[in-house]
């Protein structure tokens, strides 16, 4: 029961989907389409879900005055007011039939204020990361390293006035070197076989994994409990 | 509508204090590159806090109304969406309504297991979509892109040479990096040194998205800045 019943319903929903691409026809005529809204409202409960555990970790932290207890509260403060916002429609023109992010309610002005520019810092932060790390990358040693620092190099000095000047003095028959055409073509050719055979990869490894998870070789998202 | 907050929220004031929020906000985030520190923690678990609701209610209006309740229950969506109150109620939305509630029962550690019936819908639809999906998109149109004709006549000489070697170099490109994804056969003599050109072609390509990569982060570093810099001046509010 906790382990079978799973199984079987990933075998089944799996092998219909597939059945429903080679026979477009009824039964099965539409059930990719309404398997996703299925999908998609499930996805929808594990953000509930993921709400309840961020809720019960929290409240954990605070009831038990653990480490770092007081930004729990925070948290805490934080999502009920934003929940709160978005779920009452409060200041949403045209009432409960209005748009829930529309100009003048309080959701999109939490968001304007507090998670855009959160979210927006929060990457370009890794900005600074991305640097050091590149400090360590860049460092040509081997012919391999080579390569991957000529062409991030060639890639980013494209949109700058540096890339421009730097090259564009090349006679005509050299142009294929000036830095915006040769970045064009890092992109188009190298980039595109490289990123080309990293898709047909991970194309055969998407489908031996769903073949192993319909036929219930794979079955560690199931966890370990019930084993046995 | 519970308040008619709509006023307050659109005044001067309003914004002002919203600008001045996001600017300090913005401020704390930036603080961590000198060191950990209590703003950055406030930022940081704010964000958490209110990204999870955000997710939550995008969630909620954009698919659990239109696509559940108002399948589920059309006559009672008058308020929120007029516009289906007179469609007929589609039964078969109880299941995804039944394994999502069975989804929630992760939260009570007695009945945690049923969770993986809904886990096992999420498993078999993502297998059953990805299987045709990626042999599909990425794996027989990959192979026919690639399979074209390397001659093609040029307008010019050489650009039909340099047409004819950017094809060559992608053939080659995507053969040599496949070749060094196979790893039943050892990495020696021709297929070794094949195998090597592949990682040459994959190191291109990784240099390539890493630039982008950067790019992208400077850019919204560059915004962040740039809205730092109209809060200081007070052209923002």
């Amino acid at each position: 029961m906790k382990r079978t019943v799973p199984l079987i319903i990933t075998f089944f929903v799996g092998i219909i989907l597939i059945i429903a691409m080679f026979v477009p026809h009824d039964p099965f005529y539409g059930l990719d389409s309404k398997f996703s809204i299925f999908y998609d409202v499930i996805a929808v409960f594990a953000f509930i879900l993921g709400g309840g555990n961020l809720l019960k970790v929290h409240f954990y932290k605070i009831q038990n005055r653990r480490r770092d207890w007081k930004y729990s509260i925070v948290t805490v403060s934080g999502f009920f007011l934003m929940l709160g916002a978005g779920l009452l429609k409060i200041g949403v023109p045209g009432g409960w039939s209005g748009d829930y992010q529309a100009d003048g309610s309080l959701f999109k002005y939490l968001y304007d204020a507090a998670f855009q520019p959160l979210q927006a810092t929060m990457f370009s932060l890794l900005a600074f990361f991305v640097a050091s790390a590149s400090y360590r990358a860049f460092r040509a040693k081997t012919r391999e390293a080579t390569i991957l620092l000529v062409a991030a190099f060639v890639i980013l000095l494209r949109p700058t006035p540096l890339g421009y000047y730097l090259t564009f003095w090349l006679p005509k028959p050299l142009q294929f070197l000036h830095i915006p055409n040769l970045s064009t073509w890092i992109m188009s050719v190298p980039n595109m076989a490289g990123q080309r055979a990293i898709m047909i990869g991970i194309a055969l490894g998407i489908v031996s994994t769903s073949l192993r998870l319909m036929l219930g070789i794979e079955r560690s998202y199931l966890g370990t409990e019930g084993k046995g | 509508m519970i308040l008619d907050a709509q006023p307050i929220l659109s005044s001067p004031l309003a914004n002002a204090v919203g600008v001045w929020i996001a600017s300090l906000l913005t401020l704390m985030i930036f603080s961590f590159l000198y060191k950990d520190n209590p703003f950055y923690k406030f930022a940081e678990h704010l964000f958490v806090g209110v990204s999870a609701a955000y997710w939550m209610c995008v969630g909620f209006w954009t698919t659990l109304i239109p696509n559940m309740i108002a399948r589920l229950w059309p006559s009672h969506m008058g308020g929120v969406l007029p516009a289906v109150v007179g469609n007929q109620r589609e039964w078969g939305y109880v299941i995804p309504l039944v394994l999502g509630l069975i989804l929630l029962t992760r939260l009570v550690t007695r009945i945690a297991w049923l969770s993986r019936w809904a886990m096992g819908f999420v498993i078999g639809f993502a297998a059953g979509t990805n299987f045709t999906r990626y042999l599909q998109s990425d794996f027989v149109s990959q192979i026919h892109s690639t399979m074209v004709p390397i001659y093609e006549p040029g307008a010019t000489t050489a650009a039909t040479i340099g047409n004819i070697f950017s094809q060559i170099v992608i053939v080659g490109g995507v053969v040599s990096a496949l070749i060094y994804f196979y790893f039943s056969k050892e990495h020696k003599g021709i297929f070794g040194r094949t195998a090597r050109v592949g990682i040459w072609v994959l190191m291109a390509a990784f240099g390539a998205s890493f630039g982008y990569t950067v790019m992208a982060r400077i850019s919204l570093l560059t915004g962040r800045m740039g809205f730092i810099i109209q809060w200081i001046s007070g052209s923002s509010w």
